[in-house]
């Protein structure tokens, strides 16, 4: 079965990954850290508090989350992850973005040669229907395919 | 957002292309926010996040080089987060200052950058700039360009300056073009409160925990404190602000916190009373229970979850000049009751420089020096961050710090016993 959601565009792309899910807030500096520390392009999440995502490899996912948490370095984490290729497919934010990682989304895009989709504004509907595992296909309208 | 000519220009690049670009980011970050326009950049000095020239955050340096080689020069001179490395007075040892040279090979570098940027001067590197020692204090009403989670809330909640949660260059990039998006923190509306917090303990609670548990639960929203004046009392004082600063700087990193209201004591809490809680905020209480069942669910990152300390951090973020002579206090007193006249386990009071230099001056800095205390100025979440550190058993006072790293945050009694010889 496959689901469609609406949201708002904030860097427009397209991208194809696994969903990655994590119903509480995203914690940048705390999830990226290690493995930036470690050049490890697998992202492998460092988040001691964030047991839905802590020890999965970030790189390459569709991270669906509500919003991102903590250290105001946040946004340059994310820039840095995409500079250096271990960013995540796309962010996909079931509530409004926060400031920190629309800065990182956007930095990814005039910056980088990468880009970094990122659509807020899916609904909770959105993060209560997406599972770890299941294929999302993010549109350049702000279409969000979840395929169970 | 609507532009003004000059702002327009600036965007079509017509002071260069690198200006364009740091226009652009600006304008498309205001966007999203649904910022109307620019406001002008108020506060006499910025303060930027990234202190630290550690070797894998090559495109920060790279990006650097670009702004300074393109004349994106920021407007206004800043204070900048503390440093990472001091092995004059933080233990480690051979192959741990080895990895520290290694993963910091960039730190002078980037220092030299910060400095062709603005950097106010050799010791303006603590995450307390706002310290009196320090010098970088902005008045009530203010709009800034700063980064620094813990900082943003001081600013925002105590001295009653406007600023955004700013991410890393992006706090640069509003120096540099001495304008900000007027979005958020920025306006009354961002700045009403949206949850209502209710502190219904018997004491006064551990700041650091407090903190934890209010930005656990409200996450990036404004909280409106009240029953904390029962035990703060209704002025701000220099214990009450270091208070705030503390319980800040854990609601900023156990959640997001970048602004709270305390009732009858914060500047906009004083001014406007309840009527800054919004319709319809959702409603917290907070007991001894609660706060307790946080404590006991912070995870445990040790190998060996009962190995022996082999050192402790206190001051993240930094201490005032105040809290350096309580912890001074509390140790001496913990120490007499157990019988001892050296700390246990290696102890590192963290504070910004230009405080050390005071404080360094004094009797109580030589007592705790004879006590086996050491100081620092450096952040002690950059020292964990080294691979051959992270493994150690660390115990804390901070929340912010065991957010980040395998440290145990412990409450102040239990700390003090550690660091005396008890359990």
């Amino acid at each position: 079965m496959m689901r469609e959601f609406q949201g708002r565009v904030v860097v427009p792309g397209a991208a194809k990954a696994e969903a990655l899910v994590t119903t509480k807030g995203f914690n940048t500096l705390a999830s990226f850290q290690k493995s930036l520390m470690k050049s490890d392009l697998r992202a492998i999440c460092s988040d001691q508090n964030n047991p839905d995502l802590f020890g999965k490899a970030l790189a390459g996912k569709a991270i669906c989350l509500p919003r991102t948490i903590g250290s105001t370095t946040g946004g340059m984490v994310l820039y840095c992850a995409s500079a250096m290729g271990a960013a995540p497919a796309c962010l996909l934010f079931s509530e409004p973005i926060d400031s920190l990682a629309a800065a990182g989304a956007i930095l990814s895009d005039v910056w980088t040669e990468s880009s970094l989709p990122t659509v807020d504004s899916l609904g909770e509907d959105f993060l209560e229907y997406v599972k770890e595992g299941m294929l999302i296909e993010v549109m350049e309208d702000g279409i969000v395919r979840v395929e169970g | 957002m609507q532009l003004t000519a000059d702002e327009r220009a600036i965007l079509n690049g017509e002071q260069g292309e690198t200006l364009a670009k740091v226009m652009k980011t600006m304008v498309l970050y205001g966007d999203v926010f649904g910022a109307s326009h620019f406001v002008p950049v108020e506060s006499e000095f910025g303060h930027i996040v990234t202190s630290f020239g550690i070797s894998v955050m090559k495109p920060v340096y790279s990006l650097m080089d670009e702004l300074i080689a393109g004349n994106a020069i920021s407007s206004q001179k800043f204070t900048v987060d503390p440093r990472p490395m001091d092995f004059k007075n933080v233990p480690s040892n051979l192959l741990q200052n080895i990895a520290f040279k290694v993963m910091y090979s960039k730190q002078k570098v980037y220092e030299k950058q910060l400095q062709q940027m603005g950097l106010l001067g050799d010791d303006a590197f603590s995450c307390t700039c706002y310290m009196e020692e320090v010098g970088n204090i902005p008045e009530e009403g203010q709009v800034l360009s700063w980064a620094e989670s813990s900082a943003v809330s001081y600013a925002n909640s105590v001295l009653g300056a406007r600023c955004n949660r700013n991410s890393g260059i992006i706090e640069l990039f509003g120096s540099i073009l001495g304008k900000v998006p007027y979005f958020g923190l920025l306006t009354p509306e961002g700045r009403e409160a949206t949850w209502e917090i209710d502190i219904q303990t018997n004491n006064l609670p551990e700041a650091q925990l407090l903190g934890s548990a209010i930005g656990l639960a409200v996450q990036e929203e404004v909280p409106y404190v009240s029953g904390l004046n029962r035990f703060l009392g209704d002025e701000l004082t220099p214990e009450v602000r270091d208070y705030l600063k503390d319980f800040g700087a854990a609601a900023a990193s156990n959640g997001s916190v970048g602004l709270y209201h305390v009732e009858n004591l914060t500047p906009e809490a004083k001014k406007q009373g309840r009527g800054i809680i919004r319709e319809g905020a959702k409603k917290l209480t907070i007991d001894d229970a609660y706060l307790q069942e946080i404590y006991d669910a912070y995870p445990d990152l040790w190998e060996k979850a009962d190995a022996e300390p082999k050192l402790c951090f206190i001051g993240c973020p930094h201490l005032s000049l105040d809290q350096l002579h309580s912890w001074k206090e509390k140790i001496a007193r913990q120490l007499r009751v157990a019988g001892k006249k050296k700390v246990a386990i290696p102890t590192v009071l963290c504070a910004a420089k230009p405080v050390l230099d005071v404080f360094e001056k004094r009797a109580a800095a030589k007592a705790l020096k004879q006590m086996g205390v050491t100081f620092t100025s450096i952040c002690p979440l950059m020292y964990m961050n080294n691979p051959l550190c992270s493994k150690m058993p660390v115990i804390t006072s901070s929340n912010k710090l065991r957010t980040y790293t395998s440290a145990h945050y412990l409450k102040e009694s239990e700390l003090l016993a550690r660091i005396t010889g008890g359990k």
